[in-house]
């Protein structure tokens, strides 16, 4: 609160105290171009790690509320055998919904590697049925040790094994965009604590003189924090409205596109990179109050 | 006001001066003169804070100089005028905004009126709007020296105010500060100028203080 306070108080402004330190061109196109590229740079991030989230509950979501029995049993056997396991199967709590692929069904799954015109009736091609749970879900270990009773050919897959590899790598990606979202932020403050620095050096004789008329060291570092927030502020909604407009104009998301062309910004989270300036000031803020006061301190 | 109770002080490694005693009252006039780097400039900086002495103690205020943090020094620096020998002005700022920074530093604004007055009191009128790097020698010490009174402080210390400037501009200058210390200023003018000296001396009761030989020294009845 008190740093809020502080950060208002600031963009007030106290145009005599501007005044007294003049403007310096070359940190200042320094500040706003680094701030500019850093929040270009903060959108995309963003939008990496908030789709990958997207993904991650996706496919959690999805692939947690359905499994996959596979019956593998000799042609003459394979019909009993799909009738019992969904007897077993409609008689298991937790199962929602039971039902055998169709041919068609199962021939579009191995379209990709065998073609569209594959003879799915004459080759020895298991059996699979979709499990789809409620919301409570099924006992897994109670269902396979029934199947193994009456189903000899039946292969429980409840996407366990494929699907926390393909969650936890959607995850890593979301923490990937955390990081460099917070990589991001410190390259940000170091870039404005270097300018705020050289600023400052720059400016050491008009230090100087505020000092022997009597000026605080926090007065004489508001003068800066306040320019360098300022640039800062101009640079970051500079960078983040080109940032928002290169993912505006990404190819729409769908089937085929998948992933990346899913990256970007959904319903209100298009409100998101509205945060990058404003944590950007912020950020040239305590960078650069912490640069003046630790500046002044040495020059003192 | 100021004291300095047997006060040394080094610069390099060299003692500058030692064992050194200063009363600045309230209300009196000083000349602080001697040869060239005896120490002159270093004492008023002692004076106004922005040096530490090196052993013995420096009162401003009644506090001691070692003890007052960096917030401390800046208020105190507001109840001292000083009048640097470089005047030491913002290039960027006109003569105007210099002479009022002492205000605007301390959140303060100077009144149109006050500041017109002082700037007619010190001749400048004409040149408020100017740079520092527009104005002469003589114009850019009396800025100074409106610079320095314009918080009204208690102490105004000058340092060699008169060193740039032809003696009728000196002589100005002189009756400036004899005028402020008549209005119940303490006053003490850093100079090698012995003309000035002698020309205050007729006009103030001044006491005049020769560092010489790394002691301060009361000057002989010849000045």
């Amino acid at each position: 609160m008190d740093v809020l306070n502080r950060l208002l108080e600031l963009l007030a402004g106290d145009p005599q105290a501007d005044r007294a330190v003049p403007p310096t061109g070359f940190t200042a196109r320094l500040t706003v171009l680094s701030a500019a590229a850093m929040a270009f740079l903060a959108v995309f991030a963003l939008a990496l790690s908030l789709a990958t989230g997207r993904l991650a509950d996706r496919w959690s979501a999805e692939l947690a509320k359905t499994s996959t029995l596979r019956i593998s049993a000799p042609q003459d056997q394979m019909d009993a055998q799909t009738r019992a396991a969904l007897t077993v199967l409609q008689s298991t709590p937790g199962v929602a919904e039971a039902r055998p692929l169709s041919a068609d069904e199962q021939r579009a799954l191995l379209a990709p590697w065998f073609g569209p015109d594959l003879p799915v009736e004459s080759l020895p091609i298991p059996q699979l049925i979709e499990i789809i749970e409620d919301a409570d879900g099924y006992d897994a270990t109670g269902l396979r040790a029934r199947l193994q009773a009456e189903v000899p050919g039946a292969v429980l897959d409840d996407h366990t094994r494929w699907r926390e590899p393909l969650v936890e790598a959607a995850s890593r990606l979301r923490l990937l965009g955390i990081v460099s979202l917070a990589l991001i932020a410190v390259t940000t403050a170091a870039m404005i604590t270097l300018a705020a620095h050289a600023a400052l050096a720059a400016n050491a004789q008009v230090i100087r003189v505020m000092r022997l008329v009597g000026a605080r060291d926090i007065y004489i570092a508001r003068a800066f924090v306040r320019r360098f927030t300022l640039r800062a502020l101009l640079g970051a909604a500079m960078g983040t409205t080109l940032g928002t407009l290169a993912i505006l104009l990404l190819p729409r998301a769908d089937a085929a596109g998948g992933f990346l062309t899913g990256l970007g910004f959904q319903g209100w989270h298009w409100l998101w990179p509205l945060v990058i300036p404003a944590l950007a000031g912020l950020v040239a803020f305590v960078a650069t109050r912490q640069a003046a006061l630790r500046t002044l301190k040495e020059q003192s | 006001m100021i004291e300095l109770d047997n006060v040394a002080y080094n610069y390099g490694g060299a003692e500058l001066f030692s064992g050194l005693d200063l009363q600045l009252a309230a209300g009196s006039f000083h000349f602080l003169t001697g040869p060239s780097g005896a120490g002159k400039t270093t004492l008023l900086k002692l004076c106004y804070g922005e040096l530490v002495a090196t052993s013995g103690q420096a009162r401003l205020f009644g506090q001691d100089a070692r003890g007052l943090d960096r917030d401390a020094v800046a208020q105190t620096r507001r109840r001292i005028g000083v009048v640097h020998q470089d005047c030491q002005f913002l290039d960027h700022l006109t003569l105007a905004e210099n002479i009022a920074l002492p205000l605007t530093v301390s959140g303060r604004t100077a009144s149109a009126d006050d500041l017109s007055d002082l700037l007619g009191w010190v001749g400048l009128s004409k040149q408020t709007e100017q740079f520092p790097p527009q104005l002469s020698g003589g114009e850019r010490q009396r800025a100074a020296l409106a610079r320095a009174v314009i918080m009204s402080p208690e102490v105004i210390l000058a340092d060699e105010p008169t060193g740039n400037v032809d003696w009728e501009m000196s002589q100005r200058l002189l009756s400036l500060l004899v005028e402020l210390n008549k209005m119940g200023k303490t006053i003490l003018i850093a100079t090698h100028d012995i003309s000035l000296i002698r020309a205050a001396k007729a006009q103030v009761s001044a006491r005049v203080l020769r560092l010489k030989d790394r002691r301060l020294q009361l000057a002989g009845a010849d000045l």
